[in-house]
């Protein structure tokens, strides 16, 4: 836990600590908005109608949400999973995490129109860049290799459905 | 005898030529990347699913046994080189392991495993083909109100008894229920959660939140917190065992097995108390306890075995009552159902030829297995040293086409960059991801069987209990209804009464017990 400082005989918790209660809260109150939205017409066929379980999870939810906060103020706050790769000594890269999404981004509105090879080579190059490699034309051909083969192997060999695009009739 | 027959009738369907190289396609790509650190067995099947999605549903299906060995092949051998366990099944076989591969005995290690595995999978297997249709009888006899107690339990199983947090477990299964919900409503026809979004009617699909938790959370959470330096790697020659080593393995292996399945088979077991009670029980019967701690052959041989019988094992309910019981079997019954298969007890009758070639498939894919990997294993171990910017990046390419090729839909990403986005938010606030995927599968279940049980009382709670009774024509309690909430209640109260006990106890004694606890604990970690 990089944050979590220890004060002697302080029970206040980083605000950050809370963040999931106000998650669960949020969800809570979607399910129950949304479950009001919707028409109960209960039948014999159906005599609880559509609307009990979003209103229970919603519920539930809610309760949830005051329990992990009561929980994380007593102390009880929550371990990092760890893992080989993970070092969870210094604070998180919040840089590299926001290039991968934009990265992602990227590759969702291009995929239809540029089609698989290009837009998950561009996915692969991207996140191997963000990611801290510094290979920068190597990549270029690991990136290729991999987006073709992927096309050619499962798209073309396995019926994958994965998108040509304007490589439409080249590959 | 019976099943023998309709066993060697699936051998018939599997065995082609074709199969079986799907099968050997499966089982590599499968190793290579469950070998990758980070990824375990359940993470490969979701990764590696899409890649079947062409095929008719006996190929897709012999491959998909080959990407489940090789993914549970490959996460052994990353434990035991880097003692870093890609699921918590691993765990135990992690600690003689990497102690075994640190005094130069990695090859022996790697091959215990292996063939353990092989033994454990192949009996476990059989096992399967005698208990499956006994347990698809007794499922037969079970009606709604039965069906709305024991999902109720895998709920509370999977919840409550695993992880540390039982708050946070909740949480997860919530968010898990919640998104289950996404959809239209069949029975009634309303859209629930949809927002107005067309492509949010047909609900979201479970390999994507698979993927997008499991996967993109994952890649997303390491990036953030991506350790400089490479670990430290150990050697591998070619995988062997010396004669003493076969003397010393072959008996752990078949205790190991008898162990494992029969947690696997019940509907709230799983592989981690098994692989930790095989280690306790290798230990005390071990004639060289002096190598426990320093890298003992039994404590390899042993929980590996355990670990693949419980993996067996989890076929019983999947097959035969639609229930995971682990993250691995959850995201293969997500695959059986893309297949158009539906678990469960109808499914040996409707669709005896397929469940028994998925029987053949998985003996064959084991076997395939040790051939294959026995030979491979230094080559796997290089794996290991694949750059972690490539590693990652690649994840993040895998997991975009498979969500990709679900329904051939762009959106399908964005729903998995979200996902991913509350993945890292889960491996960030220590919220378990297992509840979540077993919420999704099963909460649209939950909630048919329930309100199926209520129509068949008349819309009275009461038929949440039990059923009319056909010859009497009176309401009767289902005894299995009874005892699944008694089962139930007992584990919600357990923490609230096991103080009260604590407390009766003479105090010295219970100090000791506890000190003990945490010394084990300790070790697992």
């Amino acid at each position: 836990m990089s944050q979590a400082v220890e004060v002697a005989g302080d029970t206040r918790q980083p605000l950050v600590e809370y963040v999931p209660c106000a998650f669960m809260a949020l969800l809570g109150i979607i399910l129950l908005i949304d479950a009001s939205t919707l028409s109960n017409n209960r039948t014999g066929v159906d005599p609880l109608g559509p609307r009990p379980a979003p209103i229970v999870i919603g519920v539930v939810s809610l309760l949830l949400a005051i329990a992990l906060a009561v929980s994380i103020r007593r102390g009880h706050l929550a371990e990092a999973e760890s893992g080989e790769d993970i070092d969870l000594e210094h604070s998180a890269d919040v840089k590299t995490v926001l290039l991968l999404i934009g990265v992602f981004i990227v590759n969702i509105l291009l995929i239809d129109t540029l089609g698989w090879v290009i837009s998950g080579g561009l996915l692969f190059y991207g996140s191997a860049i963000a990611l801290g490699s510094r290979h920068f034309i190597r990549d270029i051909f690991i990136a290729a290799g991999l987006s073709l083969g992927t096309f050619y192997g499962f798209a073309i060999g396995l019926g994958v459905n994965l998108p040509a695009g304007i490589l439409q009739g080249i590959l | 005898m019976d099943n023998f027959q309709l066993l060697l009738d699936g051998f018939a369907t599997a065995a082609t030529p074709m199969n079986l190289l799907l099968a050997l396609i499966g089982v590599t790509v499968g190793t290579a990347v469950g070998v990758l650190p980070g990824i375990g067995p359940a993470m490969t099947v979701a990764l590696l699913l899409p890649i079947t999605y062409g095929l008719e549903p006996t190929g897709a299906m012999i491959m998909l046994a080959g990407i489940l060995y090789g993914g549970m092949y490959g996460g052994s051998t990353t434990s035991i080189l880097l003692n870093t366990p890609g699921e918590s099944s691993s765990v135990v076989t992690a600690i003689e392991g990497n102690l075994m591969a640190k005094s130069g005995r990695a090859a022996q290690a790697l091959a215990t495993a292996a063939i353990g595995s092989f033994v454990a999978g192949t009996i476990g297997t059989l096992l399967v083909v005698f208990t499956a249709p006994l347990m698809t009888r007794f499922a037969i006899s079970m009606g709604a109100p039965e069906y709305f107690a024991v999902i109720l339990l895998a709920f509370i199983a999977v919840t409550a008894v695993l992880g540390s947090s039982r708050i946070r477990g909740f949480a997860s299964l919530m968010i898990g229920l919640a998104l289950g919900l996404v959809g239209i409503d069949a029975t009634s026809g309303q859209s629930r959660l949809s927002f107005g979004v067309a492509q949010l009617g047909d609900g979201i699909d479970v390999i994507v939140v698979a993927v997008g938790i499991f996967a993109l959370g994952e890649a997303l959470w390491v990036a953030a917190h991506l350790r400089h330096g490479a670990a430290d790697i150990i050697p591998v020659g070619q995988p062997f065992l010396g004669k003493q080593d076969w003397k010393r393995s072959w008996k752990p292996w078949l205790r190991g097995t008898a162990l494992g399945f029969p947690f696997g088979a019940v509907p709230a077991g799983g592989a981690e108390i098994p692989t930790f009670l095989s280690y306790i029980i290798e230990k005390k019967l071990t004639k060289h306890p002096e190598e426990f701690g320093k890298g003992a052959i039994e404590g390899v041989a042993g929980p590996e075995a355990a670990n693949n019988a419980s993996a067996a094992g989890t076929f019983v309910p999947l097959l035969s009552l639609g229930l995971p019981t682990n993250a691995t079997a959850a995201v293969l019954l997500a695959a059986l159902t893309s297949y158009g298969i539906q678990p469960g007890p109808l499914l040996l009758q409707r669709e005896s030829a397929l469940v028994w070639g998925l029987l053949a498939s998985l003996l064959i894919g084991n076997t395939l297995l040790v051939i294959l990997n026995l030979p491979l294993a230094p080559l796997w171990a290089k794996l290991l040293r694949i750059p972690r910017p490539y590693l990652y990046a690649g994840i993040l390419f895998f997991a975009a086409m498979g969500a990709y090729a679900v329904n051939g839909s762009p959106f399908d990403l964005i729903l998995l960059l979200g996902l991913g986005i509350i993945g890292f938010g889960m491996r960030r606030f220590g919220i378990p991801v297992l509840p979540l995927i077993v919420g999704v599968i099963m909460g649209p279940l939950i909630e048919l069987q329930g309100r199926r049980a209520l129509q068949l009382a008349g819309g009275s709670p009461r038929g949440l209990l039990g059923g009319v009774d056909v010859a009497t024509g009176q309401f009767a309690l289902s005894t299995l209804v009874v005892t699944v909430y008694l089962i139930i209640l007992i584990v919600l109260v357990w923490p609230l009464l096991y103080p009260l006990i604590k407390r009766r106890l003479p105090g010295s004694r219970t100090e000791a017990t506890s000190n003990q606890k945490t010394d084990a604990g300790g070790t697992l970690r």
